[in-house]
């Protein structure tokens, strides 16, 4: 070391004193002002390197050319590169030969996850099980049709939507609210329907016979007179274990009551490509439900 | 003839303001205006009680005046209990959302709550923090009496007001949606007069200093008030929709909004939290360790550039969003330039104690102070780092933003707060020492391993989160769904939630330890009365 560093008591305070505080009168620390200063320098570079200085209308645009957005086109730009040959593949080919296809189905099932971890499993769940309202992608129950092109119409247009005039659509009068069915006739048909599935059984079965007749007359046209449901018109099947809004008395009178209005946004169009559509349709058709073309 | 027209005007305030509630349009501002009212009906009382009474004639221009400091002392350990209570229930709503209960839906779910935490911590344990030690150290380095008569007191209570306001508008649904920023029209206007007093106590105080010089703290002191006045006024910029409700809408749309919006959020950070506090740093230190402060230019050169510089890092916040390239370049470049001048204060902090540092093994308080210059050290460092764009990308929007600002709320702004209030207490109450020392040791270990607790999670939570959401497979799609992160993230927030534990735990004994001190410490004789200036 060249030069010895002085010691405090070298070191002369300034002279003031306030409440008994004095100062001393050290220099800066020299590494201290070194890096300010390059810090410095650094900022001058990287603000004639980079977009940095405003003018009247625009500001300089740096000499590396460099912009955020087209960092992120950069990226995506690549991508889309890289995929484009399988992509054109996936939409030219017939949908029911996508699955049996081993190059397009393993892209599509693997693209497809992606697009639904983004777009779907908001409602449907990161594991596609659903929940209350939202259904179950993984089981056989499909409401609009599980074949790949019900699938992928649903996928495109939604469900009672006001984007899509192709959506899906359907209503179920609200009996009670609408004053369709007296509160007794309610009863008696919420216990009957209990009656066809299996998971919960009437709360009071003396209804049930009473309540088979307010079914016929009003909900077997939709849900058909076995109540196996009619996928034309997204009616359920009342007879299976499977209930989107609860099997239990509450939940059923409340849906006879009031019904329900399901809605899921279109997806074609601006959202996804078409590309992708047929991606994520093909996702949902291996999770296990998936029905062969009619 | 003076508290006549007090009386006049305080019934005048407290009519209006039930005129004002009888013609309510929202909840929140029906309840704002019923405590204006009653609040103006108390003071009335009072001033009543006081009106036409003899007055005993006590010269206090020879006495410091330090009951509004005792009041802010108080003042700022309860609302830091009560901010750090709020901040575990929602750390712990988090962690386990079943504990945004069904019965509280729309008052104390973590979206009412949060607002509230942040207020509590920032201004009201913050904000009486540094008005109630500004008050106490420019009295003392300017050996003068507060200007201003009892004004200093209506700094006291109007802010107080202003937090009560503040926090039952956000529970109630009262809010411009602007972080730290969130409070409605009228609150901003008060605020805005009690600032305006508070800036008036304090250059007042200055002006007739008996000291040939202003001590260094006081600039930072003063930095603080006129840019947190700048700032407050131009970001709170709104029409109100009706005077008789609390709805108020921006005059800044757009990106301009979100600029103006960050501008005056990082500067709350640079001037309330930074600069104010080093004043506070400025004083407490040298005095604790009984040290001459290590350098004065360093003092000069890194406030100078830290005030120069702070006021544009704000564009830093607004990496890859509508704000322009241009704008986004420019923050990130003053945001590191503003690196050294920010460690400026910590060499200040640090260097001050060499010479010193045996007292690190002895006295508990030297040992909070230096651990918070610490962890200004290390926040003023992580800051400049995480405003690089290409750090940014990762960081932004993830629990390490969270995790940064703890580490500079809870480590630096907390634990010189402690160090203050561990300083003031004694002497404020004429007290011979503390209550217990042990309880000021068992605080800083229960704080410090709360900060490492929370800081380390919210480190290790923010860059998982982070290159989570980045994944991509080798066909550039996503891999992880948003749920996924969120799922992935549970182990870290219950440590996050019991550091915030740990670190409330402090803050009671602490409150504990103040009381003692006051109810069973020795008593010694007042030293309040005003030194002669050297």
């Amino acid at each position: 070391m060249a030069q010895q560093p002085k010691k405090k008591q070298d070191v002369d305070t300034t002279g003031h004193e306030w409440d008994g505080i004095q100062e001393y009168n050290n220099p800066l620390p020299r590494w201290w002002l070194w890096i300010f200063y390059a810090t410095i320098v650094w900022g001058i570079w990287y603000t004639i390197a980079y977009p940095a200085w405003p003018g009247i209308k625009n500001a300089t645009a740096g000499y590396l050319g460099f912009s955020t957005r087209g960092q992120v086109a950069e990226e995506i730009a690549e991508f889309e590169a890289k995929l484009e040959p399988i992509n054109a593949k996936l939409v030219a080919a017939d949908l029911n030969e996508i699955r049996g296809n081993d190059e397009l189905e393993s892209y599509a099932v693997n693209a497809g996850a992606a697009v639904y971890r983004t777009w779907c499993a908001q409602c449907h769940g990161s594991g596609a099980a659903g929940a209350v309202g939202y259904p179950n992608l993984q089981d056989d129950a499909w409401l609009w049709g599980g074949s790949m092109e019900e699938i992928h119409y649903t996928v495109s247009h939604g469900i009672r939507n006001e984007e899509d005039p192709d959506a899906h659509w359907s209503q179920m009068p609200a009996f009670g609210a609408d004053e369709l069915l007296t509160e007794e006739e309610v009863q008696q048909v919420v216990n009957y329907v209990m009656s066809l599935s299996p998971v919960n059984p009437p709360v009071d079965a003396s209804l049930v016979e009473a309540g088979a007749e307010v079914y016929e007359i009003n909900c077997a046209a939709c849900h058909g007179e076995n109540a196996m449901g009619d996928k034309f018109q997204g009616a359920p099947n009342l007879s299976d274990a499977i209930w989107l809004y609860g099997g239990d008395y509450d939940s059923i009178y409340e849906t006879v009551w009031n019904s329900r209005f399901g809605v899921m946004p279109p997806m074609g169009g601006a959202e996804l490509t078409e590309a992708e559509i047929r991606a994520v349709t093909t996702y949902v058709h291996q999770l296990g439900g998936g029905q062969a073309p009619e | 003839m003076g508290n006549y027209i007090k009386l006049i005007v305080l019934g005048l305030i407290a009519l209006f303001a039930l005129i004002a509630a009888n013609y309510a349009r929202d909840l929140a501002y029906l309840v704002n205006a019923v405590t204006v009212a009653l609040a103006a009906a108390a003071l009335f009382v009072w001033t009543l009680r006081r009106t036409d009474e003899p007055v005993p004639n006590i010269d206090l221009s020879g006495e410091y005046m330090d009951g509004v400091v005792r009041a802010g002392v108080i003042a700022t350990a309860l609302w830091g209990v009560v901010g750090f209570l709020v901040g575990v229930t929602i750390a712990f709503q988090l962690a386990f959302p079943a504990l945004n209960f069904e019965w509280a839906q729309g008052y104390l779910n973590f979206g009412k709550l949060r607002p509230l935490h942040t207020s509590a911590v920032i201004f009201a344990f913050g904000g009486n923090a540094l008005i109630a030690t500004s008050f106490y150290v420019v009295q003392r380095t300017s050996a003068a009496r507060l200007w201003g008569g009892n004004l200093a007191w209506f700094v006291f209570w109007g802010f107080q007001l202003m937090i009560v306001l503040a926090a039952t508008g956000y529970i109630l649904g009262a809010t411009q949606s602007k972080e730290y920023a969130e409070p409605e029209w009228y609150v901003d206007w008060w605020l805005t007069i009690v600032w305006v007093a508070y800036f008036a106590v304090f250059v007042g105080t200055i002006v007739k200093r008996k000291e040939p010089h202003i001590y260094v703290a006081n600039w930072f002191y003063l930095s603080f008030i006129i840019t947190v006045a700048m700032l407050h006024i131009v970001n709170n910029l709104s029409i109100p929709v009706s005077i008789f409700g609390s709805k108020s809408v921006q005059v800044f749309a757009g990106v301009q909004d979100a600029m103006t919006q960050w501008w005056y959020g990082h500067n709350a950070v640079g001037f309330f939290l930074t600069a104010g506090f080093l004043g506070m740093m400025y004083y407490f230190v040298p005095k604790q360790a009984e040290r001459p402060v290590f350098s004065y230019k360093l003092s000069i050169i890194h406030f100078w550039a830290l005030i120069f510089i702070y006021i544009w890092a704000g564009p830093h916040h607004l990496h890859y969003t509508a704000l322009p390239d241009w704008a986004s370049t420019l923050g990130m470049v003053f945001s590191i330039v503003l690196w050294m001048p920010s460690w400026g204060g910590m060499i200040n902090g640090l260097m001050t104690l060499s010479g010193a540092w045996d007292k690190l093994r002895t006295d508990p308080i030297i040992r909070m102070m230096v651990i918070s210059v610490g962890f200004y050290g290390m926040s003023t460092f992580e800051g400049p780092m995480m405003s690089i764009r290409a750090v940014n990308s990762l960081s932004h929007y993830t629990d390490w933003t969270i995790g940064h600002v703890h580490s500079g709320a809870l480590g630096w702004n907390g634990m010189i707060t402690f160090g203050a209030l561990y300083f003031l207490v004694p002497r404020l109450w004429n007290r011979e020492r503390l209550y217990s020392l042990s309880l000021v040791s068992w605080h800083f270990w229960l704080a410090t391993i709360g900060i490492i607790l929370y800081a380390a999670s919210m480190w290790v939570t923010g860059i998982m989160e982070g290159l989570m959401w980045r994944e991509v497979d080798a066909n550039g799609f996503l891999v992880n769904s948003f749920a996924d992160t969120v799922a992935a993230k549970f182990p870290m927030y219950v440590v996050r939630g019991l550091g915030g534990v740990l670190y409330l735990a402090g803050g009671i004994i602490m409150c504990y330890n103040l009381w003692m001190t006051v109810r069973r410490s020795p008593a010694v004789e007042a030293t309040n009365q005003m030194v002669p200036a050297e």
